[in-house]
């Protein structure tokens, strides 16, 4: 830490910028969202009340507390509005489908770090890229494979192993295709870093003690690579909790998706109170696996220095 | 473990990347067909290219969305690389958990979330919704992937150069832009392009935060999938999938080869 710079106005200006960026686009959205999650729907510009009027002093602030309400947070988490369904069978679709990709993802990233060096960068742009192509395009993509008279069932039947068109398209088993594989780049990418990293010297001290492969890979190599699968895990498993086009797109109408329901009663019903309060709600659902995810980031940052 | 691959090792690679890779593939093949049904091959034509020209809907929506993704990625660029600085090299400073939380969060939070809470932000402060809004919700959600980009680079980073300008009398100011920054530069390109790859992708912020006139891209496409599988739709979805795998080809050959230059250059200067 001996930069110069590091004291003094340039750096103040360096940290300044950012974080007021930041607090005003990221934070002071959120608790607006809180905010209006505690009002009610009305028929005027902005369509929610109470609004908080200054103008009025003291008098405006107080008329404004004793307008909020938790009514909206009753609404949702009404069983018979679907809101709670909806976040039980998110959280059990992101779960399963993290479990696939830890399952698809591994063996990937297990060969992409056991390949020679000279390849390596190659096979991990060729993981990357299809990241770069649109996400809305690869979950496209899979519709025409899916569906009735879609390539895969044309396939099948070609191959005479199905008589009936499968019905894939708009069930659940589409949306867990879908996430699988948008969202397989970025559990490889993890566990790639992990794996790469492992040092072999310990698996051939564990061969020359007669420990057989198959018990060093669970004895040594997968702990040693516990970071990365934490990584990987949460980096897809959160998304895809608010997941909203797969879903949409693939999902069948009794696909229940938190993502989905909030972007119904905001762009349907139209009631911006209502979903904001669907929103504080998905916050707090997602809040520990999100301050587990910047705990790892944190410590791999203070690995790197 | 000895290296090199066994038959496990390979299989599982080349099903990875055939899973990867096959729908996208087929997407290509398909925008080729000249039959309307999009799952029947009909034949090669190139004719849904040609009336993708005449379609003026999604041309003003490709050009809304070029201008947003290369501004908003220019200032995202100039924003996380700050942020990235902060993170690595400014140590502690009062709210820097607070700050750093901000710089992750985005990264995993969904986008229905981040969506819904800026649109409110903006009819808050009665600010008019279309194009500069979707620039400013843009800039927020990719200035945090560069940030993390550029921090990856600025960790791994032999900071001798740097104290030796300092010593010698460089400005900071001046040592950062003949210095860090150059040595820097790939991540930050690297940044800049995930950044507009990330902008002209994205859907849900976009279709929360725009209003008349700012229809993007993905929005178009989206409401044309709703409808159905069309050829046109493999059309368009084609080119952009043949511009981003030019891009990325060109930038990666450029930074590795800038990073050859950059490693003869610290050998030659060795020695």
């Amino acid at each position: 830490m001996a930069m110069a710079g590091e004291k003094g106005r340039g750096r103040w200006f360096v940290i300044a910028v950012p974080y007021l960026w930041l607090l005003a686009l990221f934070l002071a959205p959120f608790l607006i969202v809180f905010k209006i999650s505690l009002s009610q729907d009305v028929v005027a510009q902005p369509p929610y009340a109470p609004i908080l009027d200054l103008s009025q002093g003291w008098a405006g602030f107080t008329e404004f507390l004793s307008g909020l309400s938790f009514a909206n947070y009753g609404y949702v988490l009404d069983f018979s509005n679907e809101f709670l369904e909806a976040y039980g069978s998110s959280l059990v679709i992101a779960s399963i489908s993290t479990v696939l990709l830890l399952l698809a993802g591994y063996p990937i990233a297990y060969a992409m770090a056991r390949a020679p060096r000279s390849i390596q960068p190659t096979l991990l742009m060729l993981v990357i890229l299809p990241f770069w192509t649109s996400f809305l395009i690869r979950v496209y993509a899979w519709i025409g494979i899916l569906s009735q008279e879609g390539l895969l069932n044309q396939g099948l039947r070609a191959l005479g192993i199905i008589d009936q068109p499968l019905e894939i398209l708009n069930t659940n088993l589409a949306v867990y295709i879908g996430i699988v594989y948008s969202y397989l780049p970025f559990m490889v990418l993890p566990l790639y870093a992990a794996l790469e990293k492992l040092d072999l010297t310990l698996l051939e001290a564990a061969a020359d003690l007669g420990c057989p492969p198959a018990k060093a890979f669970w004895t040594i190599t997968f702990p040693l690579s516990l970071p990365g699968v934490a990584a990987g895990a949460l980096l897809c498993f959160i998304p895809a909790v608010g997941e909203f086009v797969i879903p949409d797109l693939l999902g069948g109408s009794d696909t229940l998706m938190i993502g989905k329901s909030l972007w119904t009663e905001f762009t349907v019903n139209r009631s911006w109170t209502v979903s904001s309060a669907v929103a504080v709600l998905l916050l707090l659902v997602l809040v520990i696996p999100i301050v587990i995810y910047q705990n790892i980031q944190q410590r791999e940052l203070e690995a790197g220095k | 473990m000895k290296k090199g691959l066994t038959w496990f090792n390979i299989t599982s690679i080349v099903l990875g990347f055939a899973f990867l890779y096959i729908p996208i593939l087929l997407l290509v093949i398909y925008s080729f067909n000249d039959s309307r049904l999009v799952t029947v091959w009909g034949g090669f034509s190139t004719r849904w290219y040609w009336s993708l020209l005449q379609n003026e809907q999604l041309m003003d929506a490709a050009w809304v969305t070029v201008r947003i993704a290369f501004f908003s990625s220019l200032v995202a660029t100039v924003l996380g690389t700050m942020a990235a600085l902060t993170l690595t090299r400014y140590g502690r400073f009062p709210g820097r958990t607070l700050f750093s939380g901000m710089i992750y969060a985005p990264l995993v939070m969904p986008e229905v979330i981040t969506g819904l809470s800026l649109l409110l932000l903006f009819v808050a402060v009665n600010f008019d919704r279309g194009f500069w809004t979707v620039l400013l919700a843009h800039i927020t959600f990719t200035m945090c992937f560069v940030a993390v980009v550029v921090q990856s680079r600025l960790v791994t980073f032999d900071r001798a150069l740097e104290e030796a300008a300092l010593d010698l009398g460089c400005p900071p100011f001046k040592t950062f832009f003949k210095i860090t920054l150059p040595l820097i530069l790939p991540a930050v390109v690297s940044g800049f392009m995930l950044a507009f790859t990330l902008s002209l992708d994205d859907l849900v912020i976009a279709s929360f935060t725009t209003g008349p006139g700012a229809t993007t891209l993905p929005m178009r496409i989206y409401s044309q999938v709703r409808l159905g599988v069309t050829p046109e739709i493999n059309a368009v979805c084609s080119i952009l999938i043949a511009i981003v795998t030019v891009v990325v080809i060109i930038a990666s050959v450029m930074t590795k080869r800038a990073e050859n230059i950059r490693q003869a250059e610290e050998r030659a200067a060795m020695q």
